[in-house]
């Protein structure tokens, strides 16, 4: 019960933080102190208080797009197995509930953003749905190659199968679907190189494109539901690449938590020595990761 | 070539001379003596109207560069009545001279291909060339603009209003998908009437408004406008004050040309170098205020000389941070060089072929980037630069990194000139008093600013007052190469496309 708990405090609570560690590594790449870890929290506590400003030619979709990406991501949340733990809610073949659970979410913010029928906005969904028909399939891969590793249909079991049953065999496709679920992570939650968050430059965005006409709390909401996607698809990453375990609640939880915020570390320092691809090259590397994840099935099942 | 065409006069930079020493032409001869010039790779520095003493009548004056023979070529026809047959389908780059010679006067250019205003304001004559009722407002933007049509065809707006802290202008892309037919630019947000009010001048006030025809270009213009009155008024600045001027605009360069390669950076999302640029070009900007107390050069450049001297002890110091704004700027520049993520945004962006770039009479930068060898500084040298060279840098693809990485070549080039200058500084006072100016007398001026050539054109009246002044922003030549630029480019490339061109709109505004 307790590390039910804590599953849903950590999920609830530390997505920001991941964000401040990214923000802050690369201020310190790029020579300056940077924002307080913590700005994070208190941007979306200030967007909270703010007024609303709706477009007269928006409707409900404009409003329910934030609201239903923010349940869609909590509730993936709750299917995931955090550290050594296991999920909340677990049952056989949650793993299609995850992975639609974003295209739920994916439907309904690039519903808003048509609603709002602006150039930059529809721009920017063309784009996420585009880009999204090769992340989909490689996180499918992904998730085939754990489920054959692990003979599980369950999350829970799938993301412990490669802690459980690690072998010679399995270490190769792994390898594999890490890589893929890397890339697959950068382009779902619109990091460099496939995106640029702190851009202002809306022809060349993507996500940020899609929600220019939000402001204050939907705003606030949207940012909260990108960092939890954040979590939870670093999770996913982290069971695959550091699949360890003490089996001590008191040691387990403050791996997990170091764990996760040095890969958003590493994303940070990823944004920080590299330029964005151009938007044509995107593909490719979206390609890159659906074969990654493709050839580690092919791998395991030969 | 010119023995042919005898009509024009010939000019150097800087050189006042009576009017009377401009032909008059016939509207003919004047009309092909630009043709003329231009296939002999001339380049039209200025195209503008005046008044006339011909009732009725506008008189067209043309400014053409010889850069190969570093002289200038002036005329003038007189227009009568309110239409003259359009150079443009056979000299494009005289488009904007056109629209602008239409807009100020109500002259209508017969067989202008694409005749919309340019700044959206009054006529100085009070006759309008689109027919537009008085009473009806002018707005910018507001018109047709180039469409595309068809399947999948889709216009983006992008402006005037910008998501970062820029100039207002509007840009209309006509697009399939991502990538970019067309783009149709339209400026005259920041129209401020500057030509307007420097008639009746000088006066104590146009040093300003010559300061701040292009806040980033202050040392460029205020230069052109100095040399203007000096000129005039037949005084020769001192040699100290030429050293000084041209430290200053070297500095100007630098920092501007610094902040460039840091805002290309953050485009492409690099943090690193866009980040060091950021400071390295504030370094720049405040050696600046080390010579005037001004980071952006106010009150430097002064009719007569320069309005502050630099004792030893600041040469020392800007000697000092010079070397530290060098050792600094290569680390940060480098690091673009040397990451392939980078290179492979800016190469092949935007390039702009050397025959358009010609064509189009693009200068600057811009032009060197394309592979044209054109430098004010050597090709119509003024000031120090008569007496102490610069290489001209160039590179030949004419895309994002040839405009990236001739910035580069320049920075280094004018640290070098700095340093030099700085060494030698000549001795002796730094202004001399400026006597009243000749009457009826006309001038240009050239001078190579960081975005290219600064044009002003001076005529005065029998009491020696500005009767016409004309500005010609480098970036009035460079908007149309950006426009060409982007076809068939992918639309999100447009931020580092325009960032790589980075052109004033209030210089283009006036």
């Amino acid at each position: 019960m307790i590390n039910i708990l804590l599953h849903i405090a950590v999920l609830l609570l530390l997505p920001p933080l991941l964000l401040g560690v990214i923000t802050k590594t690369k201020a310190w790449f790029g020579g300056r102190v940077g924002a307080p870890l913590l700005q994070p929290y208190y941007d979306l506590v200030k967007l909270m208080r703010r007024g609303l400003v709706l477009s007269t030619t928006t409707t409900w979709v404009f409003r329910a797009g934030p609201v239903v990406t923010l349940a869609t991501v909590l509730l993936a949340g709750l299917l995931i197995p955090i550290g050594g733990f296991d999920a909340p809610i677990a049952f056989t073949g949650d793993l299609i509930l995850f992975a639609y659970l974003f295209g739920l979410a994916r439907f309904f913010t690039t519903s808003a953003a048509l609603d709002t029928g602006s150039a930059f906005e529809g721009m920017g969904s063309a784009r996420e749905v585009t880009f999204a028909c090769l992340s989909e399939p490689a996180l499918f891969f992904a998730l085939m190659v754990l489920a054959k590793v692990s003979g599980s249909l369950t999350l829970t079991a799938m993301l412990h199968g490669p802690a459980n049953t690690f072998s010679a065999d399995v270490a190769a496709p792994l390898v594999l679907i890490s890589i893929g679920l890397f890339i697959v992570l950068l382009a779902e939650t619109c990091r460099l190189p496939v995106d640029d968050p702190t851009t202002h430059l809306e022809l060349t965005m993507i996500h940020e494109a899609m929600v220019l006409d939000h402001g204050g709390p939907l705003l606030s909401v949207i940012l909260y539901a990108a960092s939890i996607k954040l979590l939870v698809l670093g999770t996913v990453l982290l069971h695959v690449i550091a699949p360890f375990e003490f089996g001590k609640a008191w040691l387990d939880w403050p791996l997990y938590l170091v764990e996760i915020l040095g890969l958003a570390g590493i994303i940070g320092v990823l944004e920080s020595v590299m330029a964005r691809l151009q938007m044509r090259h995107v593909p490719y590397l979206l390609i890159g990761a659906l074969l990654f994840c493709g050839f580690g099935f092919i791998l395991l099942i030969r | 070539m010119n023995d042919s065409r005898p009509e024009l006069a010939m000019l150097a930079n800087g050189q006042a001379v009576h009017r009377a020493a401009i032909p008059v032409l016939s509207f003919e001869a004047f009309k092909q003596a630009i043709l003329d010039g231009v296939a002999a790779r001339q380049r039209v520095s200025a195209l503008f109207g005046a008044a006339s003493p011909l009732p009725g009548a506008t008189r067209l004056y043309v400014v053409l560069a010889d850069d190969e023979q570093n002289l200038l070529f002036a005329g003038a026809t007189d227009v009568e009545g309110d239409a003259f047959p359009s150079l443009t389908p056979r000299c494009p780059q005289v488009h904007l001279f056109e629209r602008e010679i239409a807009e100020q006067f109500g002259l209508r250019p017969v067989g202008h291909p694409w005749f919309k205003p340019v700044r959206y304001c009054r006529s100085w004559t009070g006759r309008d060339a689109w027919g537009r009722p008085p009473e009806q407002p002018i707005l910018p933007a507001v018109g047709d603009f180039y469409r595309v049509e068809g399947d999948q065809v889709h216009e983006v707006a992008v402006g005037p209003v910008h998501a970062g802290v820029i100039e207002p202008g509007h840009f209309r892309f006509q697009c399939h998908g991502e990538q970019v037919f067309h783009l149709e630019i339209a400026l005259g947000f920041q129209h401020r009437g500057v030509e307007e009010a420097l008639v009746g001048g000088p006066t104590p006030r146009t040093i300003h408004y010559a300061e701040t025809l292009s806040g980033d270009s202050t040392v460029a213009h205020a230069t052109s406008y100095c040399q203007v009155v000096e000129a005039l008024a037949s005084c020769q600045e001192t040699a100290r004050a030429q050293t000084l001027r041209g430290v200053a605009l070297e500095l100007e360069r630098l920092a501007n040309h610094v902040g460039d390669l840091g805002a290309l950076a953050g485009d492409v999302g690099f943090l690193p170098t866009a980040s060091y640029c950021g400071r390295i070009r504030g370094d720049f900007l405040n050696m600046t205020a080390l010579l005037c107390g001004s980071r952006f050069g106010r009150g430097l450049i002064r009719p007569g000389g320069v309005g502050f001297d630099m004792d030893a002890e600041r040469i020392a110091e800007l000697g000092r941070r010079l070397d530290a704004g060098e050792k600094d700027t290569t680390v940060a520049v480098n690091l673009l060089w040397n990451t392939q993520s980078v290179m492979a945004r800016f190469e092949d962006a935007g390039p702009l072929p050397l025959h358009v770039a010609a064509e189009l009479g693009t200068v600057g930068p811009v032009a060197r980037a394309s592979g044209i060898e054109r430098d004010v500084r050597r090709d119509q040298p003024s000031g120090i630069y008569c007496f102490s060279h610069i290489p001209v840098s160039t590179c030949e693809t004419g895309d994002v990194a040839a405009r990236a990485y001739l910035r580069w070549l320049e920075i280094q080039h004018s640290i070098g000139f700095i340093r030099d200058q700085l060494r030698a500084l000549p001795t002796g006072a730094v202004r001399v008093p400026v006597r009243a100016l000749a009457p009826d007398s006309l001038v240009i001026t050239l001078n190579e600013g960081w975005r290219g050539e600064v044009c002003h054109v001076a005529l005065t009246d029998a009491q020696g007052r500005f009767s016409r002044y004309k500005v010609v922003d480098p970036s009035f030549h460079n908007w149309p190469g950006l426009a060409y630029a982007l076809r068939n480019q992918e639309i999100s490339d447009f931020p580092i496309c325009n960032k790589s061109f980075n052109l004033s709109y209030c210089g283009h505004d006036l």
